[in-house]
């Protein structure tokens, strides 16, 4: 009672505060016409109602992430349960796999064609995953991987007439060892000092983009890009995009199997000791210098990958593609999945993607309820939808 | 003395204009238990470091001589290229991947004894498949060694103190080291677990013929099973011998070790 008490006196505090700061602004106002002062009581009290609703729901987000018991919610302790056991999460993949593979068959192209874009974020995200996940390596220019590929493909197909698939392992290959080069200069670099060469590596990545007109057509981009063809099947747009979703779809798969493997693998526990501790894992015998550079070259390997897509898909590509925007949204989408863990990855990427497509209903607000959602998922669960489990090992079990 | 198993000589660390450890040299055979003591303080931390490769000494030499291979110059190599050579250690203050299993933990240990890479992790033959059910096998029952089999699948940062320093230790035998180097060992520890690690510390010697280097306040334990005591202070080795000679050295009980112990 006391404390209800308290935090209504807070709030109601708060709520005179910002209607005073508000007075000049939205209360009083001078018609200049008929040299007289309005004043617009009605506003004011907006602000302060609205002050102090949001004040009380603040406070009280505050003090029940504060509780004294950390135990995990019903909904984490479902997924979790899920994720544990096999007679439980096997119906439940395959439910999903169905679903995706007749999803196309049963909506319009648009609706295929945005859940192929957030398909392509949630390989970014597993990407990315790898790189900040699971080794610990900030990269806020992770989408410049992405536009590498991107452009490897657009560039080798317009310039001289390759095909999507040959350049689908080049485009893969060359994010690597984009990965690689951004790799050598951070080695020693951590915190700060990383987020900051990594944005700059991606603001350099764009910035040549954008202005290296002889080669990559400058801000105009680059148009007419082949889409894939499917042993030279004529397709209509429709039968295109539904063939770019389920080869988004086929990619994603790839991507989690892979990722899965080397997560439990001798290259993945390194990653993750890395991101525990540098001296010790050092200490162990870990070539720090390679594990990092490997970390960033397989992270910027999917990029490319998926680039190479989103070319195809798009059949042009500008620069504005691959902003800032662009990175961190992909970052926010491993941080909000949780860290290291596939299953909260893929569903982040959904939600962040397929959440503004949704919410152009609400046109103008969508970006506010976008933002709303991530600040309460980021007050109620900073440890992402889906905290990363490690994998329990058996003495003579299979591994 | 060539066939020593590391041989120290005139290790010198400046930081700046201090220096931590000043001109020290010491040799260590395989096989022996020698502890490394000394007020707070004394450059026995930093004499670590500059072993493991942590820092690049700042003058004189170090060098290994592992069984089966030509000795060779630690000193500046990088500290995962001295752990292949043979050389592992533990931290004064737990350095454990805190958010990996205690099972992981010593699996990590196997890292640079095996070979699997990417390709191999995500399409595994049979030749990466045998080498991590080996490593699972050996990280086991390496855990069995210290006691903590029943700890396995529990995250290492969850793990009680005690149970932190011996996975600590688990860890660093995961590298099939020749030298072991235990920095505190006992730090934190109450009497019993101590007397324990005194038993655990003398079977992994017997057991893995590994030589042992710890730094160590607690006198009852660095007084039962080192063979030879090395006394550190203000950087410079101001005694060497058996744990008798130290215990009634003059220097010694006036530097480190005091009255009361002289008894």
């Amino acid at each position: 009672m006391q404390t209800l008490t308290r935090h209504l006196l807070h709030a109601g505090g708060l709520a005179l505060w910002f209607m005073l700061l508000a007075l000049p602004l939205l209360a009083v106002r001078v018609d200049t016409l008929h040299n007289v002062v309005e004043w617009r009581w009605g506003h004011l009290m907006w602000v302060g109602v609205g002050t102090f609703v949001l004040a009380l729901l603040w406070r009280g987000l505050a003090a029940w992430r504060q509780r004294p018991t950390l135990e995990p919610g019903p909904l984490a302790l479902t997924l979790g349960r899920l994720l544990d056991e096999p007679h439980l999460y096997r119906p439940a993949l395959a439910t999903v796999l169905v679903s995706a593979l007749i999803f196309p068959w049963l909506v319009d192209t648009y609706q295929s064609s945005i859940v192929g874009l957030a398909l392509i974020f949630v390989v970014l995200g597993l990407g990315l995953n790898i790189t900040v996940g699971l080794a610990g390596l900030l990269d806020l220019g992770y989408i410049a991987f992405f536009a590498v590929g991107a452009y490897c493909y657009a560039l080798l197909n317009v310039r001289f007439g390759l095909g999507f698939w040959p350049c689908l392992p080049l485009g893969g290959l060359a994010g690597a060892a984009c990965g690689l080069l951004l790799g050598f200069p951070i080695l020693r670099l951590r915190g700060d000092y990383l987020a900051i060469v990594t944005l700059g590596f991606g603001s350099i990545a764009r910035i040549v983009f954008e202005n290296w007109e002889e080669v990559t057509g400058g801000a105009q981009g680059i148009a007419g890009v082949a889409r894939p063809g499917l042993f030279g099947l004529e397709m209509g747009l429709e039968g295109v995009t539904i063939y770019l979703y389920y080869l988004l779809l086929l990619l994603v798969a790839v991507t989690v199997f892979a990722t899965r493997r080397l997560q439990h693998s001798r290259i993945g526990r390194a990653w993750v000791a890395l991101r525990e501790d540098e001296i010790a894992c050092a200490a162990m015998g870990v070539d720090v210098a390679r594990t990092k550079l490997s970390a960033y070259a397989f992270g910027a390997f999917w990029a490319g990958l998926v680039g190479v897509i989103f070319a195809a898909r798009n059949t042009y590509i500008n620069p504005n593609s691959f902003t800032f925007t662009e990175s961190a949204l992909v970052l926010s989408i491993v941080v909000l999945g949780g860290m290291g863990s596939l299953v909260g990855v893929v569903l982040a990427a959904l939600v962040l993607v397929l959440l503004p497509e949704y919410l152009r209903a609400v046109a103008e607000y969508r970006m506010l309820v976008f933002g709303a959602v991530m600040v309460l998922m980021m007050i109620l669960r900073p440890q992402g939808l889906i905290i990363a489990r490690r994998k329990r090992y058996r003495a003579g079990a299979a591994a | 003395m060539t066939d020593a198993l590391l041989d120290i000589r005139g290790l010198t660390m400046d930081f700046g204009g201090l220096r931590a450890v000043d001109g020290v040299s010491l040799q260590l055979f395989p096989g022996e238990i020698v502890a490394l003591i000394g007020p707070n303080g004394a450059g026995k931390t930093t004499l670590f470091n500059c072993i493991t490769g942590v820092y690049r000494p700042t003058g004189g030499e170090i060098r290994v001589n592992p069984p089966k291979q030509s000795g060779r110059r630690i000193d500046g190599l990088p500290p995962h290229r001295i752990t292949t050579l043979g050389l592992a250690r533990t931290f004064q203050n737990i350095r454990l991947f805190n958010g990996m299993t205690a099972l992981e933990n010593v699996m990590l240990g196997r890292h640079c004894r095996t070979t699997t890479g990417l390709f191999g992790a995500i399409v595994p033959g049979p030749a990466a498949r045998r080498q991590e059910q080996e490593t699972i096998a050996a990280s086991f029952a390496l855990l069995e060694g210290v006691g903590l089999a029943q700890y396995a699948d529990e995250v290492a940062g969850n793990l009680p103190y005690g149970a932190q320093r011996r996975l600590e230790i688990a860890r660093a035998l995961a590298t099939t080291p020749s030298l072991l180097l235990l920095d505190e060992p006992a730090a934190g520890m109450n009497p019993q677990e101590t007397r324990e690690l005194d038993d655990l510390i003398v079977r992994i010697r017997d057991e893995q013929q590994v030589a042992i280097l710890l730094i160590e306040h607690d006198m009852r334990l660095v007084m039962n099973i080192s063979e030879r005591i090395h006394v550190l202070e203000y950087g410079k080795l101001i005694a060497s011998g058996t744990p008798l000679a130290i215990r009634n050295d003059p220097k010694v009980i006036e530097a480190y070790l005091g009255e009361e112990c002289h008894a």
